[in-house]
């Protein structure tokens, strides 16, 4: 079950004609799609595209009324070669990822489907995980379009927009039997508005007549001599049919006076972000009412040469906002004015940063600049605003993401920094998942990552003598390709290398997805395939598996053996213990449902003496759990902030084993709340208490009696 | 069209719409948060739109959420932005004090507009965490800075709040923010939000309650416990009162009333003796404003109370510790507490409890020490709840009688005593270098392998410090000497100064 339920949201999606649909932008999409008569539906979860998926995953009774087929793809690879549906058939199909890194792990399948092209609509919706908050590298989606050829659309970010982005992305790629692919920036996945619905469409022909009527082309197959003819019918044929579709049923926009000797032009998805720029310099009004004329680029692939020569002509100069690197499009224009004979100067990255986002105070200045040479009269002129001075700012910490309190994963990389200890430190290649936090403090473990699911593979070039190599894998990487890409070849090669597989039961890092090997029942899918059977089935033969990972010593210890084993070949350590976000979602509800009851109920959570912590924080430095804090010391003469528990603790037990295994301190207790207590253990400690409270009683008087 | 104003004024405000931007944690309910304030402003009749930058952020990090509320113009739809421009913010609503600090360093808080309503409580981000000492942050810095770069502070600690009314803090900000004035809302209207989310809407009513009084008030920080001078109990415990009072300076009587009420509870009055005659001996070399001598006063009662396991024992065995246990972890009436503690005693630390001469010989013969480590080298589960596991620490803390002839007791003595003849001998020759030595003591500390790295740590800065000739012996030798031990948990950075130093 995902981390975010979308039960509620689901019954939006049931809006008919007229009603007005209000939610995130990611909803929206989900809904424009069931409005297009989409008919099947694949993808891969990752920021910001996650949502899309739990919203089908949770959609499924809707989705089956429909007769829309849809899948959790096992990777972006998988979904792209989903939109085979399309080739043959009038089917509308629809795959969603992350990108860059979606888009790269497709890219086999997307330049397969786009060579031969396409009969039925189909559409990628691509999250760009691009400035801030990203997780990724920062390159652009643009470059696959490009390469590919296939068309990226960049809608202006308000949900009509979006939805209606949708709709036409469909009919364009029909139009032109072209892969379409959709670019939603990070900001507008999460974007809340509305838009008035449309009635959902049951695809007119589904994946199931499809199969039953299989249809055969080898035209559209990728092998000699169909591939030569593939990019010619691209260049001739379906290029001139994308451009016609996008001019003729004007999915650019316009907007502002079309009598100005100077020109914005701006990808559909920061037009709002220009317009907040502009009118903050008093060259927009609120509502778009721009003193400039502005072209809109909606499609940002392929540009329309008509469309940019009437804009530019009769221009001095236009400025193109085109947010990222290398700046295709502003390479493009140069050729279309040129070609056009016109003489307007194409400006861009001359202006603007050549890197980062593009937010509302970036494309400020980059306006004033172009004003400034421009319409020098339209510059702003105002003050900035002083910086917060150094002092100050020196006090406010970065705050790296890390590991959820309780994380099984914590303990893991705990046992490592202990086996460094004792063996000196090891490189460790580190892959893609919540388990890269290990990167940052207070672990500071890894030295690369490769991928998703290429932590081993990563650590392949390494033929030590004596000192291995220890790569990181979670389950979601292991299954999305490390499997083969990462076990499969070290066993083939017998790199001699030390495999770590965290297995916490979901694709938690995106939301907490299930995956092959999870635990949990589900209805629709098949689960409960346990990783160690297949890597064994790979062929590796020294694997072992740990069915709890806050056991910090067998943890330890049997990284250590795998680093100092004498056998050969790779060292699969399968760590288990459940994503405790994920577990406290499942126990709180059991819990209290239990209390209700009226049945024992055990709650269990860590502490600190005050009294006895003496400020060093070494534990924190073997945890970082975020309920592990520090408060100011209770003592008069003691400077140093004491080590504290918040009520946040869930009880994992990782402090207490760490100052254990790492014989830290004895100022940590574990503290079990026992709830709806049975008699015989009242009883119980009944007595124990009335005895120690005897004892302590006299204690204290007799130490009342030796007191200051 | 062309008769808008030109601007020159850092962004012009008649825009009719209000920009709002959320500085939360992950795992705080900003996103709840921002929900709700769209739901006020859309019944209200106001266009809103929410915007967040989800993704790692959401674990523990920091997230910005922004909410803008705009009218329509007719059938115009206003442009939204989606995200904080700064200069062009209304509202900047922290839940915790960097955070608000954050919106400044952002510029998304500015004097001519912005209501900055934040926390004064802090939670404190990893490096602030790790540190080997005190890495915190100031505080006092950033509600400064807050109070100058916003055109309204509301500013409370909004953790306290949310434990008082048993919520989350989500809505002690919520309520803040109807309670700030800032939006055109009514109360009512807010609280129509939080009950058409109908989930825990009581507790979140409650928060909310708490929330908007707490705007109303001025900007207060979280409560620090005071430490009261401590009244003596006994005769003998007034006896040491007056001999503070007549034998040494006004300036120290704090540190020094702390120091020997601590070693009395430690050990017993004629251990404080000890320590005041220390002390005062030390006293004699020093002159106003005795700031070495209350430093000594400090780390004197510290190094003499040094942790050991009986008195770990001591103090976990206590009714009063058991009490704020309960407290801490919220245990109500009906509820069985049990507590059970991490030790991990090895022989090092039994035989230091022995009597010197016996724990010396444990500790020198080979064949002994090893065959006795085999017993020590598991950590125990104790559960001081139990009968057992009570009456077992208990008999370690008798060990207090005798303490004295304890191993560990000699090894310390000896090193105290180094300690303070160091101390005197610099003191007269310059009290500012014996002030940095004396706080060198900061660097011992801790149990077991912590206390052993902390020793090791001091003993080799004492080492150079000593080997130093005297004229290149100086106070920031010693004070960068600390900073490099405190530095680092491997001592490598220690090393190094060490190595360029000597």
């Amino acid at each position: 079950m995902a981390e975010r339920s979308f039960k509620s949201e689901v019954k939006k999606l049931t809006a008919g004609a007229g009603e007005v649909f209000e939610g995130e932008g990611i909803l929206a999409v989900t809904k424009a799609l069931l409005q297009s008569g989409v008919a099947y539906v694949g993808g891969y979860q990752g920021s910001p595209i996650s949502h899309l998926m739990d919203v089908f995953a949770d959609a499924n009774n809707l989705l089956q009324s429909l007769d829309v087929h849809f899948e959790a793809s096992a990777s972006e690879a998988t979904a792209a070669a989903m939109l085979a549906a399309s080739v043959n058939y009038p089917l509308r199909g629809a795959v969603a990822w992350k990108s860059v890194v979606g888009t790269n792990v497709a890219s086999d399948a997307l330049s397969n489907v786009s060579s031969g092209g396409v009969t039925g609509g189909a559409l990628i919706i691509v999250g760009e995980d691009y400035g801030e908050g990203s997780s990724i590298m920062q390159e652009r989606t643009h470059a696959f379009a490009m390469k590919s050829q296939m068309w990226l659309l960049d809608p202006r970010p308000n949900l009509p927009s979006i939805v209606e982005a949708v709709e036409n992305g469909f009919r364009l790629s029909e139009a032109s039997n072209t892969p379409v692919m959709l670019q939603l920036r990070v900001r507008s996945c999460h974007m809340t508005g509305s838009f008035v619905a449309k009635n959902n469409i049951r695809p007119a022909f589904t994946v199931a007549d499809a199969a039953a009527k299989p249809v055969r082309d080898t035209q559209r197959i990728v092998l000699p001599p169909a591939n030569f003819l593939h990019e010619i019918e691209k260049v001739e044929k379906r290029w001139p049919a994308g451009i016609d579709f996008v001019r003729d049923n004007r999915l650019n926009e316009w907007f502002g006076p079309d009598v100005e000797d100077i020109g914005i032009i701006v990808q559909g998805g920061l037009y709002n972000n220009l317009v907040r720029a502009m009118e903050l310099d008093g060259l927009s009004d609120a509502y778009g009412t721009s003193r400039l004329p502005i072209y809109c680029l909606n499609v940002t692939y392929p540009l329309i040469p008509e469309e940019v020569a009437d804009f530019c002509r009769n221009k001095k100069a236009v400025l193109i906002i085109e947010e990222g690197q290398p700046e295709f499009i502003e390479h493009e224009l140069n050729t279309l004015v040129r070609r056009a004979g016109l003489e307007a100067r194409v400006c861009g990255k001359d202006l603007l940063p050549r890197s980062g986002e593009y937010g509302v105070d970036v494309l400020r200045k980059g306006l004033s600049k172009f004003l400034a040479d421009w319409r020098p009269e339209l510059a702003s002129n105002r003050d900035e605003e002083a910086p917060l001075q150094a002092a100050v700012a020196a006090q406010i910490p970065q705050r790296p993401a890390g590991f959820c309190t309780g994380c099984p994963e914590r303990p893991i990389f705990t046992a490592m920094k202990l086996v460094e200890r004792e063996l000196g430190p090891a490189h460790v290649s580190a892959d893609i998942g919540c388990h890269v936090f290990s990167v940052l403090p207070p672990f500071d473990i890894g030295n690369t990552t490769m991928g998703y699911g290429l932590g081993t593979a990563g650590a392949s070039a390494f033929k030590p003598k004596d000192k291995r190599a220890i790569a990181v894998m979670g389950d979601g990487g292991f299954w999305h390709n490390g499997l083969t890409s990462g076990v499969g070849n070290a066993v083939f090669n017998q790199d001699d290398t030390v495999t770590l597989i965290i297995d916490n039961g979901y694709s938690a890092a995106t939301g907490g997805q299930d995956i092959l090997s999870s635990k949990a029942n589900n209805a629709e899918r098949s689960t409960k395939h346990p990783i160690e059977q297949a890597v064994r089935g790979i062929g590796a033969k020294w694997v072992r598996s740990l069915s709890r990972t806050y056991d910090i010593k067998q943890m330890r210890d049997t990284l250590r053996e795998a680093m100092t084993s004498e056998e050969k070949g790779p060292k699969i350590i399968v760590a288990q213990s459940e994503c405790m976000l994920n577990k406290q979602r499942r126990v709180k509800r059991e819990q209290s449902k239990a209390l209700n009851a009226g049945q024992r109920v055990v709650r269990e959570r860590f502490g600190v003496d005050p009294d006895t912590c003496t400020g060093d924080h070494s534990c924190i430095r073997l945890s970082g759990c975020p309920s592990l804090t520090i408060k100011p010391n209770p003592d008069p003469l003691r400077q140093d902030p004491v080590a504290h528990v918040e009520n946040s603790c869930v009880g994992c037990g990782l402090c207490g084993e760490v100052s254990h295994a790492a014989v830290l301190c004895p100022s940590f207790y574990r503290a079990s709340i026992v709830s709806n207590p049975g008699r015989w253990e009242r009883t119980r400690r009944l007595i124990s208490r009335v005895i120690v409270s005897y004892l302590q009683r006299r204690d204290d008087r007799a130490r009342s009696a030796r007191a200051y | 069209m062309n008769d808008m104003p030109k601007s020159k004024a850092l962004v012009p405000t008649d825009h009719g719409r209000i920009g709002i931007a959320i500085l939360a944690l992950g795992g705080q309910g900003g996103g709840v948060l921002a929900d709700w304030i769209q739901h006020v402003a859309r019944a209200k009749g106001w266009l809103a739109q929410g915007t967040s930058v989800p993704g790692v952020a959401q674990r523990t990090g920091s997230t910005v959420y922004y909410v803008e509320l705009g009218k329509m113009d007719g059938d115009r739809m206003p442009v939204m932005a989606q995200m904080p421009v700064p200069g062009d913010v209304d509202i900047v609503i922290a839940s915790e004090l960097m955070e608000a600090g954050r919106a400044m360093l952002r510029g998304f808080s500015t004097a001519d507009r912005t209501t900055l309503i934040g926390s004064t409580h802090r939670v404190y981000a990893i490096s602030e965490k790790m540190a080997m000492g005190d890495g915190r942050g100031n505080s006092d810095k950033i509600v400064e800075a807050a109070g100058r770069r916003a055109k309204r502070f509301v500013g409370f600690d909004m953790e306290a709040a949310t434990y008082r009314s048993g919520s989350v803090i989500s809505a002690v900000m919520f309520g803040a923010l109807a309670g700030s004035g800032a939006l055109p809302f009514a109360r009512a209207d807010f609280e129509e939000a939080i009950e058409a989310s109908d989930i825990a809407v009581p507790s979140n009513m409650r928060g909310f309650d708490e929330g908007y009084r707490a705007a109303q008030g001025s900007v207060e920080m979280p409560t620090e416990t005071e430490h009261p001078l401590p009244i003596p109990t006994t005769i003998a415990g007034r006896a040491l009162q007056d001999r503070v009072g007549q034998c040494l300076p006004e300036a120290v009587w704090t540190h020094a009333l702390h120091g020997v009420e601590r070693l009395t509870d430690y050990q017993d009055a004629a251990y404080a003796g000890v320590y005041l005659d220390r002390l005062v001996a030390l006293a004699a070399l020093d002159a106003a404003p005795w700031e070495l001598t209350n430093e000594v006063a400090r780390h004197l009662a510290l190094w003499m109370s040094y942790e050991d396991t009986i008195r770990v024992a001591d103090l976990k065995t206590r009714a009063s510790r058991l009490a704020r246990v309960r407290s801490e972890v919220g245990a109500a009436d009906g509820q069985l507490l049990s507590v059970t503690e991490f030790m991990h005693p090895r022989l090092q630390e039994i035989c230091d409890t022995l009597p010197a001469l016996i724990g010396r010989s444990i500790l020198k013969s080979r064949s002994l020490s090893r065959f006795l480590d085999r017993f020590f080298q598991k950590g125990r589960y104790i559960n001081t709840t139990s009968l057992h596991g009570y009456l077992m620490l208990r008999t370690i803390a008798a060990f207090r009688r005798i303490r004295r002839k304890s191993l560990r007791f000699h090894e310390e003595s000896e090193r105290i005593e180094d300690w303070l003849r160091i101390t005197a001998d610099l003191a007269r020759r310059e009290r500012r270098l014996a002030l940095e030595w004396v706080r060198c003591q900061r660097l011992i500390k801790g149990y077991s392998s912590t206390f052993e790295h902390g020793l090791r740590s001091y003993t080799a800065i004492r080492a150079s410090f000593l080997a130093l000739p005297a004229s290149s012996q100086s106070a920031e030798w010693l004070q960068r000497a600390r900073d490099a031990a405190l530095g680092g948990e491997g001592g490598h950075e220690l090393e190094i100064f060490l190595k360029l130093a000597s």
